[in-house]
């Protein structure tokens, strides 16, 4: 079972949506599209559903061609960003809907609505109307509705962004673990780069109505194709430096510079970008080959167990990322370490021409 | 990479299209028709031109009638607007009251027009209504079917009666629409409740007061049968009004080429004004 | 600007609450500082948005005491109180202009033109709306509009206090920093009581010095950022703040200390003596994934298996079974974890933390 899209294009009053998306999707597989608001995934799963028609391109499904074929037929389920319930139906009724339609029998409608209630663990809510019940509540009911009737591909639309962080937190390793087993084709839209990590799978990274990359999350993440693909899928976006490569060394603005080390030895004179994950930025040494710079404090970030600081040093702008909670007064003066074993490389195209070497991790 | 027209689509459109010209176009059309003939019978007709326009035009009866019902409309939107406006302020926001407010502005839409104009010819008789008299016993002297001004007064609080639940009501539903965050902003920047009405209740009423101001402005251009049935058009022709001038026309004298060029300036005036209304209003706020 | 103080003050929606469950914010004291900038922060129902309310003046609480300066203001008017509020929705006066717009608190005050003028220049010029002065306020964007509001509190040199609930709501994700950062030079240029209500960890602890932790009615706790997160005084702070939260693992009390399972974890001498005098069996152990140690098998290690591996590209979550209890462990992204092997965890003392009756029991030393 696979769902794969030919050449898909769709533009509106001459604006391009979807330019061009060649994607394939596999039965048992999560997927998530990642971008900006605006960056086409509403318009690229709506074209999926059979909500709207591409203008150029097909949709096959399982290699047989359903391009035209309106959504009632293709056995879709979509979650939403707002708590789309019907209010005058109780949660059991609710989740009930779609089977009631499909003129399923009694005894079965019972048992997968009490099944799906458990496993989204709504089964104590079963008996109460949609208005009585919190965010979280709600959007557990909607999700139980898309889910109770086996469709072949479930769509979800942002739909964690309306909840409290830790709800978020809690649905998404909850939809991990619901998908592992289920056989249909779940594809999530998304515009956090952390959310997409968190929920594993294959990772869609989406531009303008283009797809930038395309992948298992782990090798979109470690591999950016380019810059774009770099600042999409990293939180905070990852920073770049403009800088020149000459005569054994690698010089960037504020008369900043460093021999070049023995990984970047091959990279040919010329001008480049080089990125560097806030992560990888440190106020302490982490090697001999740090990159060693004088910056002033913007602002410190806090999120509860991490602190982000943003600092610059005239045009050089940066980020970095600080396990732990620290405080620090903007205009306060710190020393940058940059270790240069972390630097990507990107070439004047912006396209990657050289990854840190793989330190570990990727799993997924 | 070109989209693919189909004009298949347009198939579609046609039941509502021929649903259309049966409405609108078709009559429309045969009123043109006459406009532009004198026609005595089936097969005998002869083209005019637009002699019946010219006639109509320079008609004073006609004149007259078409300034007596621009000063009415005028004087309906000046009075029913604020009125309704100010109706839809006082009202409370909810609960049992409000429920109570809303029951009692709806009742005298709920009548039907001629009953609205028997009502008040009782109502405002010098001898039995309770209106009439009672203004007699305070000492004025008023008497609808003999003074031009009573009527004209009389014929005004009809309508100002009939029709400002319709504007207060709209606005009340406009009200209600706006978040109570703004009345708490609005609170906190220390703002007099004129600030509050000028700056936040009146500019996110507009919508609805375009509706309003259009449906009053239609329907009291149109007015006919209230007045009719309240004082036939009199004293003299003081409060007859251009629908009725025209039903004259028409039904009385039989002047079918005349009424019919008539209409069609009718109309245009409705459509003319009603235009201007709406550009006006939607436009008053727009950046420069 | 002035010492905002609360006094036994609760509030119920209810008119005749019956218990505690009644009430919004349950009886509380607490006291914001001059010239403070503090949070409000906790999950949506927690009770903030009603303390805001109350601190405003929007709201009069149903029991207790409001002190502005010592003077109470619970019958004063938000008016009155001359309190600057910034909503959670952009709330702009759309036919006026962006200048008119921030002038608008001012003329209602009846400040002099010039002052306005001169006023609404240098608030425009530190929120960056110079260009937009003359623009109506209905063809803004989102942020835009919502940065009217933020300037509409801050033009005004007399407040008490800006009050903030959930301001960047509506902004863009790519913009939010910005705004934060915008807030926060603003409080250091205007020292201004500020207190800026949201459920977002990430707002509150970089906007706050101080942060008061909401649940249930209440303030568990009030403190920095830091202590926050080194040491919550109570299990939901643990909980709510940090990504995942703080492992808490229910314990009984054993000899030397408590004991989780099978396995005994001792006690400090100080704990041991706290832990003593307390009546209650409802104890938890807590220590945040971040301080959860994968070492070297050895003393005071115990065996976890394996159960599931996040990456999160700058860090891993790795989920470990301990004694039939699920635990998060955050690891490096450099590590190699994979699911199904076993790892041998030790709990520094430094970061164990107890509870009783979901309290934080502190050594006393």
């Amino acid at each position: 079972m696979s769902l794969q899209l030919e050449n898909i294009s769709r533009a509106v009053d001459g604006v391009d949506y979807i330019r061009d998306a060649n994607l394939t999707f596999e039965a048992g597989s999560f997927n998530v599209l990642l971008g900006r608001t605006l960056a086409g995934k509403t318009s690229l799963m709506r074209l999926m559903a059979g909500l709207d028609r591409p203008d150029t391109g097909r949709i096959l499904y399982n290699g047989k061609d359903v391009t035209g074929q309106s959504v009632q037929k293709r056995n879709v389920s979509m979650i939403y960003q707002q708590f789309i319930n019907y209010p005058n139906l109780s949660v059991y009724e609710n989740i009930a809907s779609p089977l009631r339609l499909a003129r399923m029998d009694k005894a079965e409608i019972d048992r997968r609505v009490r099944e799906t209630a458990a496993m989204l663990r709504i089964d104590n809510l079963l008996a109460r109307y949609p208005l009585e019940l919190s965010g979280g509540q709600q959007q557990r009911t909607a999700m139980a509705r898309a889910l109770v009737k086996d469709a072949t591909l479930i769509l979800f639309d942002e739909p964690l962004v309306n909840l409290d962080y830790k709800l978020r937190e809690e649905l998404r390793s909850e939809l991990r673990q619901l998908f592992r087993e289920r056989q249909c084709i779940a594809v999530y839209a998304t515009t956090e780069a952390n959310e997409a990590l968190a929920l594993g799978g294959t990772t869609t990274l989406l531009h303008e109505g283009q797809v930038i990359q395309n992948g298992p999350v782990a090798e979109v993440y470690r591999r950016p194709v380019n810059t774009l693909a770099a600042e999409l899928f990293s939180e905070p976006p990852m920073n770049l430096m403009p800088g020149r490569v000459s005569q054994r060394t690698v010089s960037f603005d504020e008369g900043i510079g460093h021999s070049l080390t023995r990984e970047l030895e091959s990279l040919p004179e010329g001008d480049y970008l080089f990125g560097v994950r806030p992560s990888h930025v440190g106020l302490a040494p982490a090697s001999d080959d740090d990159l060693v710079m004088e910056m002033d404090v913007e602002l410190g970030e806090i999120s509860g167990s991490e602190t982000f600081l943003h600092v610059r040093n005239r045009s050089l702008e940066m980020v970095l990322q600080e396990l732990g909670v620290h405080s620090h007064h903007p205009g306060d003066s710190v020393q940058v370490y940059l270790p240069m074993n972390r630097l990507f490389v990107f070439d004047q195209q912006r396209a990657l021409v050289h990854t840190p070497a793989d330190t570990g991790g990727a799993h997924g | 990479m070109s989209k693919v027209p189909d004009n298949r689509a347009w198939w579609l459109v046609l039941p509502v299209l021929l649903l259309v010209a049966f409405s609108a176009l078709v009559p429309l059309m045969t009123v043109v028709n006459y406009s532009v003939q004198d026609i005595f019978g089936p097969g005998n007709a002869y083209y005019v031109g637009t002699e019946w326009f010219r006639d109509v035009l320079r008609d004073q009866r006609l004149q007259e009638s078409l300034l007596r019902q621009f000063g009415f409309s005028a004087a309906v939107l000046a009075i029913e607007i604020p009125l309704g406006i100010a109706v839809a302020l006082m009202m409370p926001k909810g609960g049992i009251r409000a429920s109570l407010c809303l029951i009692l502005l709806a009742i005298p839409l709920l009548i039907p027009w001629n009953v609205v104009g028997t009502i008040w010819q009782i109502f405002a008789r010098g001898d039995i209504g309770l209106f009439g008299w009672g203004l007699n016993e305070l000492g004025f002297s008023y008497n609808y079917t003999g003074d031009p001004v009573a009527a004209w007064f009389t014929v005004l609080l009809m309508d100002v009666w009939h029709w400002t639940p319709l504007v207060a009501l709209l606005c009340y539903s406009g009200l209600r629409a706006i978040p109570e965050a703004f009345y708490q902003a609005a609170e906190i920047d220390r703002a007099s409740r004129w600030a509050v009405f000028r700056y936040i209740q009146l500019p996110r009423l507009r919508n609805v007061l375009v509706i309003a101001v259009l449906l009053r402005f239609m329907d009291s251009f149109m007015i006919y049968t209230e007045p009719f049935v309240l004082t036939g058009g009199g004293p003299g022709s003081s409060t007859t009004f251009l629908s009725q001038t025209l039903t004259t026309m028409a039904v009385g004298q039989f002047d079918l080429g005349r009424a019919a060029a008539f209409s069609l300036v009718y109309f245009l005036i409705v459509l003319l004004v009603s235009w201007l209304f709406f550009t006006a209003i939607t436009h008053m706020d727009k950046e420069r | 600007m002035a010492e905002i103080s609360l006094t036994a003050m609760a509030h119920s929606y209810e008119r005749h609450p019956s218990g505690p469950e009644d009430y919004a914010i349950r009886q509380l004291d607490h006291v914001w500082h001059k010239g403070g900038a503090y949070a409000l922060l906790g999950p949506s129902g927690c009770g903030k948005s009603t303390m805001l309310n109350i601190i405003s003046g929007l709201l009069a609480p149903s029991e207790g005491e409001v002190r502005f300066d010592g003077k109470r203001v619970n019958e004063l008017s938000p008016r009155d109180r001359n309190i600057a509020q910034v909503f959670q929705f952009p709330v702009v006066y759309d036919s006026m202009t962006v200048f008119d717009n921030l002038a608008f608190p001012l003329r209602n005050s009846k400040v002099p033109k010039d002052r306005i003028r001169e006023r609404v220049e240098e608030i425009a010029g530190v929120l960056e709306l110079e260009s937009l002065l003359k623009r109506k306020a209905r063809n803004l964007t989102a942020d835009e509009k919502q940065k009217v509001s933020m300037g509409r509190g801050l033009v005004r040199e007399d407040v008490t206090a800006i009050l903030f609930d959930e301001p960047l709501t509506v902004i863009d994700p790519q913009l939010k920093w910005k705004l934060r950062r915008k807030l926060k030079q603003i409080h250091e240029q205007f020292d201004i009581t500020m207190i800026y209500v949201t459920h977002d960890q990430l707002e509150a602890s970089t906007f706050a010095d101080k942060i008061a932790v909401m649940y249930e009615g209440r303030i568990v706790q009030f403190g920095t950022p830091t202590e926050l997160f080194e040491n919550p005084n109570h299990t939901f702070v643990g909980f709510f703040i940090g990504s995942p939260g703080m492992n808490l693992l229910p314990v009984t009390r054993s000899g030397d200390g408590v004991c989780f399972g099978g396995l005994d974890i001792p006690l400090s001498d100080d704990l041991r003596q706290r832990l003593a005098d307390l009546q209650t069996d409802n104890l938890k152990l807590g220590i945040r994934p971040e301080f959860v140690e994968a070492s070297e098998p050895g003393e005071g290690t115990h065996l976890a298996a394996v159960e599931d591996v996040e990456d999160l590209g700058t860090y891993q979550i790795v989920t470990a079974r301990l004694e039939g209890q699920l635990l998060k462990i955050r690891v490096s992204e450099d590590a190699r974890v994979d699911r199904g092997q076993t790892l041998h965890l030790h709990f520094p003392t430094r970061w164990l933390k107890l509870y009783a009756d979901e309290y934080l029991v502190e050594a006393t030393s």
